[in-house]
């Protein structure tokens, strides 16, 4: 026990001190923003890891809940006036009820037909954010009014960095403390045997329920975030089926059942697009071609394998 | 004889027109071994599957301490106290061993998920109170020493105490027990045996279906033969052992003239 908690502590620990040094590395405004942009990638894949790497369900259509995320804060500050933090906590809500009612019954469906059943309600989020233009702007998107806090405008990707950090870092608290729970327990049980749970006395459905809604809220929340930051959203680039699909990579290349895998998934996809231009045509082979090389060598994702190499047990 | 425990009554389901179990009626007592033996094929593990809610029956009833539980699913009955091991292991491969053992006591963990994602102190408490249960029953199935290990690196003969401590986590009335003792080799069967008794002297029932004819006559308190899905004897170890009909199932009319000549 002491040594589940102390570990823990250092995973949280390790993470706070890296989003409060990394700064002094950074020479310019854009690396706030990738850094930014880092954070709340990984703060919506330690959610959809949880559903995946723990729970062992899988989601393609988890931008749709990122979508809700987003266009709740820029539909609710610009059109109904609402102050943009209670735009978000009501977007999270939303994403929550969404995930419930549509959580119910394709989560009955197993492997590849539950990817296919989220995938398609992935899809069906993004074609009415890009279909509804009187409230969201359509294809185009739509402006996000500033988030205004005690008269105090928020703006600049350096605030953002550390606002998105503490997200972050608030995510993983709440995740490692879940997992390390009977909630925690109950899941990746479910995960292994689904008989066995429920022999148990585990109710599987519920408890596949209450994960994809958590999971939906951490996207959510990550899409206000996103919508904050960028000051500007379109369905496709918060909702969009490459987004899932994006979400689902970081998932599987940081490593499934990892936290901390999680947030390197998330990093090494946001930054290597954007380290990668140097090679310009070449930039997207590139890509593939290191995520694929990647998964060859470290196939259980990086830190997952990385952490096995180092104990000796190979990957 | 005190009130029974589990009770079928006329227990039948048929597989596209075959029936795999025909009629069972059966009776357990608490603090007993009921034994159900027969040649593969018989419906051994089918019964159990039908007790334990994973199938539903075509017809008959279950009972479990007088309440009519037929067709409850098996986490409905988990909370009314009937647990059971598999055949084929149903472990949590990727799991420590004592975090397996901890996933049995969930229907005493009463702390919310709310609770779970602040870590408050109660679920810390709590925590810490299925830890000290498990840590006990790895000790008493003999696996204390592999607590922290992952349960995928076990042998074949820990998992199946494994799922016995994991099973008995749960605190069942009733407990089925689906060959514990395959594949194990002749101490870990001694263990087993061990660890039965001392589950059947807790007051538990204990409803066992095992291949090792040795271990079964030794331990159980009433034996069921079953052959084709249907009850074919029953009665104390003795009873069934002398019982020609038995003989005859498992070897054939062949095998009953060899055995009448021995």
């Amino acid at each position: 026990m002491a040594r589940l908690a102390s570990s823990r502590w250092s995973i949280v620990l390790g993470l706070a001190i890296v989003i409060a040094a990394l700064p002094f590395l950074f020479p310019s405004n854009y690396y706030f923003r990738v850094a930014a942009i880092v954070n709340i990638f990984a703060l919506a894949v330690v959610g959809l890891n949880l559903l995946m790497g723990y729970a062992g369900q899988v989601s393609l259509g988890h931008a749709g809940f990122m979508g809700i995320g987003a266009y709740s804060v820029a539909i609710g500050s610009a059109h109904f006036k609402l102050h943009g933090l209670l735009a978000m906590l009501i977007g999270a809500a939303l994403a929550g009820l969404v995930a419930f009612l549509v959580g119910r019954p394709i989560l009955r469906l197993k492997g590849h037909y539950l990817a296919v059943a989220t995938l398609g309600f992935g899809l069906l989020i993004s074609m009415a954010l890009a279909n509804e233009a009187a409230w969201t702007g359509g294809p185009d998107g739509m402006g996000v009014p500033r988030l205004e806090i005690l008269g105090y405008r928020l703006r600049g990707p350096d605030t953002w960095y550390y606002i998105s950090g503490g997200a972050l870092l608030i995510g993983v608290i709440l995740a490692l403390n879940l997992i390390e729970s009977p909630t925690g327990r109950a899941m990746r049980a479910i995960h292994d045997s689904e008989i066995a749970s429920r022999v148990a006395g585990i109710d599987v459905a519920a408890y596949k329920l209450r994960i994809f809604v958590l999971s939906a809220i951490y996207a959510s929340v990550a899409g206000s975030l996103m919508a904050f930051l960028n000051g500007h959203i379109t369905p496709d680039g918060t909702a969009g089926f490459l987004r899932s699909v994006e979400l689902v990579t970081m998932v599987v290349l940081g490593g499934m059942g990892s936290v901390v895998g999680a947030i390197v998934g998330a990093a090494v996809l946001v930054i290597l697009p954007q380290a990668l231009t140097i090679f310009h045509d070449y930039e997207h082979l590139m890509l593939g071609l290191i995520i694929m090389v990647s998964m060859i060598l470290l196939p259980r994702g990086i830190v997952p394998s990385l952490l096995a190499r180092l104990r000796g047990g190979g990957a | 004889m005190s009130f029974p425990l589990l009770e079928t009554d006329n227990l039948s389901i048929a597989f596209g027109g075959i029936k795999a179990v025909d009629s069972v009626s059966l009776t357990v007592q608490p603090g007993k071994i009921h034994s159900i033996i027969g040649p593969n094929g018989a419906g051994k593990t089918t019964l159990f599957n039908l007790i334990s809610g994973l199938y539903q029956p075509s017809s008959g009833r279950v009972k479990l301490g007088g309440e009519d539980v037929t067709g409850l699913p098996p986490e409905q009955l988990a909370r009314r106290g009937l647990s059971r091991s598999f055949q084929n292991l149903q472990i949590f491969f990727r799991m420590s061993a004592c975090d397996n053992v901890m996933v049995g006591r969930h229907r005493h963990e009463k702390t919310s998920m709310l609770g779970h994602l602040f870590a408050l102190p109660s679920v810390r408490a709590e925590n810490a109170r299925s830890r000290d249960l498990a840590m006990g029953l790895l000790e008493r199935v003999g696996l204390a020493g592999v607590a922290n290990k992952e349960a995928g690196s076990l042998s074949y003969g820990a998992l199946k105490r494994l799922e016995i401590a994991r099973a008995l986590a749960t605190e069942p009335r009733i407990l089925l027990l689906d060959e514990p003792a395959a594949g194990c080799n002749a101490i870990e069967t001694e263990e087993i045996d061990r660890v039965i008794h001392d589950v059947a002297k807790s007051g538990i029932a204990v409803l066992l279906v095992e291949h090792d004819m040795r271990l079964v006559m030794r331990i159980s308190d009433h034996v069921l033969v079953l052959e084709r899905g249907k009850s074919l004897v029953s009665g104390t170890p003795e009873t069934v052992r002398n019982d020609p009909r038995v003989i005859t199932a498992y070897l054939g009319t062949f095998g009953t003239e060899e055995a009448n000549r021995a």
